[in-house]
């Protein structure tokens, strides 16, 4: 009896199928799979605002964009096309010139977006682009200026990334909708 | 003729293949964890803005999607821009304030990523702005291609 159990011992799973098995399940993830990566415009919004009254911002510190309904971008009531936005923002910032209508410094501008109801989407996006960018190229600049390497290939969360970002901070306001 | 018969007979050529599920397994694991299934099935018509200067999120975890573009009618059709998030269209808009409010008490690092049809007027992303605003997500990313 004991010796008949012994023999069987050498009974063994037939392994062959199982390259076969995964290979199902791998054309299957294959198939489903999509690499693809969320890109976009990150933006943080403001909170709502509480009774208190936020601290007033200077008039020349605050730039103000209006994307109206027929897609016209007006910078502080100029109008401006889109590819020259980025110029006016970053001169408004950096104020190089020491201009009295432009901001301080860096850390005091303000961008405020404001838009109408009617602004097509694409439009603001393609403004808020250039927006964006203005922060980077001056973020880059300085960057490249104190440690010689770009904004980009700087660590996150790094030291440097935080001087960086301290010299530039993206202050992005959006506007409170006016009712209609 | 023999000459060739002997050498094929006595030597062994084959590949050793027991490997081979191994090598399959790793690269099944690999597949599946990289793999985001499908999660909505889109019920507005959304075709995305392009812009230059784009992030991209690392975390898709924290990523919560509203999609905002013209309903899909049958047969091709587009009717009214709306508003979906996760599995449906929201009809009244003051419900995503609570949607978004339950999302963002299970993880309170959330993004929401707007993705907004380049056609639709501001109006409706205002809205929901506001909305977002109200629950307290205020990260928010405007979801766009990068520009060629």
């Amino acid at each position: 009896m004991l010796l008949k159990k012994r023999q069987r011992d050498d009974v063994e799973i037939e392994g062959s199928s199982m390259a076969d098995i995964a290979f199902l399940l791998l054309i299957f993830f294959l198939v489903v799979t999509t690499i693809d990566v969320d890109t976009g415009i990150g933006l943080v919004l403001p909170p709502i605002p509480d009774d208190v009254e936020p601290p007033p911002i200077h008039e020349r510190n605050m730039l103000r964009i209006l994307v109206d309904a027929q897609g016209r971008v007006l910078l502080d009531d100029q109008p401006t096309s889109i590819p020259e936005v980025k110029d006016r923002v970053i001169n408004f910032i950096d104020n190089p010139t020491n201009d009295p209508n432009l901001s301080e410094s860096p850390q005091d501008a303000v961008v405020s977006i404001m838009t109408s109801r009617q602004t097509p989407y694409n439009v603001y996006i393609d403004m808020l682009d250039e927006v964006v960018g203005a922060y980077r190229e001056l973020r880059n600049t300085a960057s490249m200026d104190r440690f010689g390497i770009p904004y980009n290939a700087l660590e996150d969360n790094s030291i440097q990334q935080e001087q960086i970002q301290a010299l530039y901070p993206m202050q992005i306001s959006i506007a409170e909708p006016d009712e209609g | 003729m023999s000459k060739f018969q002997k050498k094929s007979a006595n030597t062994k050529e084959s590949i050793p293949t027991s490997a081979l599920p191994d090598i399959i397994f790793m690269l099944l694991i690999f597949f599946m964890v990289v793999t985001v299934l499908r999660e909505v099935e889109l019920l507005v018509q959304i075709e995305f803005a392009q812009a230059e200067n784009i992030e991209k999120i690392e975390q898709k975890r924290l990523v919560s999607y509203i999609y905002i573009g013209p309903e899909r009618l049958g047969g091709g059709e587009l009717g009214d821009t709306r508003v979906q998030i996760d599995d449906a269209l929201i009809d009244d808009m003051g419900a995503i304030r609570q949607i978004m409010y339950d999302k963002l008490m299970e993880e309170h690092r959330l993004i929401v990523s707007l993705r907004v049809d380049r056609d639709s007027e501001f109006g409706i992303v205002t809205d929901v702005q506001q909305e977002l605003r109200h629950a307290g997500t205020l990260r928010i990313n405007y979801s766009t291609l990068r520009q060629h």
